[in-house]
């Protein structure tokens, strides 16, 4: 491999992982995660209705989407 | 083309996956961390507490199981309060007003101060909320507990009655 695209290659990939969003959070970081605005189905118990009066009216149940990220606590 | 895509990928994760924290592991001396007072501009460090049974407890206003542990660790308090132990609470929240809302309705009996900058957190390298650190009299953890479960709490309190009883 030429020196200069393996250069490039190396600097491109230095850039990327110092970009905010490669930084992994820290466990004491999650408290922003952890607020019920930011999980992914913000109305869980409304979504199970709907799910079941789609079944109920389809005859057929789709396939549910994942409970959210949550506080990531242990 | 497919060799330096792949070799790029090797770099990119391998930068990404190191690990520059140093967690403590059991068998280490506890840092030397400073702590905050939740209610005023005190300032403390973990080394005052040299000599006692320790029960370090990171927490958190958001974390459902920290809020589950305050009666466990105000049961423990209450039990073996004394010179020669002290639970720790070390509060995580970006905002001490959030944990002073935690407080108001999770009341603790025992200390309970704050790492605002993150100091004690980071040189703990603490993985888990909460997360819980048995310490003896010299200062050398003998117990990482990572989370809490009610089940565990038994386990957990013979193992500071152990350390308290001096063994």
């Amino acid at each position: 491999m030429p020196r200069k695209l393996m250069l490039t290659l190396i600097a491109t990939a230095v850039s990327a992982s110092c970009l905010p969003g490669c930084t992994p959070l820290s466990p004491w970081q999650r408290g922003t995660l952890a607020k019920p605005s930011m999980a992914l189905e913000p109305t869980p118990m409304q979504d199970i209705l709907s799910e079941h009066t789609h079944g109920s009216r389809e005859a057929a149940s789709a396939g549910s989407s994942s409970s959210g990220g949550g506080c990531g606590c242990y | 083309m497919n060799k330096p895509i792949l070799t790029l990928l090797c770099i990119t994760s391998a930068i990404f996956f190191i690990q520059t924290a140093h967690a403590v592991e059991q068998g280490n001396i506890i840092p030397d961390c400073k702590l905050n007072s939740l209610s005023d501009a005190k300032t403390t460090t973990l080394k005052q507490f040299q000599g006692k049974v320790l029960y370090i407890d990171f927490w958190a206003s958001w974390c459902g199981p920290c809020a589950k542990s305050f009666p466990f660790l105000n049961t423990l308090h209450d039990a073996l309060k004394g010179d020669d132990f002290q639970i720790i609470g070390i509060n995580l929240d970006e905002n001490p007003s959030d944990a002073q809302d935690f407080l108001a309705k999770y009341p603790a009996s025992f200390s309970v101060v704050s790492d605002v900058q993150e100091q004690c957190a980071k040189q703990f390298a603490v993985q888990a909320m909460p997360s819980s650190y048995l310490v003896d009299r010299n200062g050398i953890i003998r117990h990482i507990h990572l989370g809490f479960r009610a089940d565990e709490a038994g386990e957990l309190k013979v193992l500071v009655e152990k350390l308290v009883a001096g063994h």
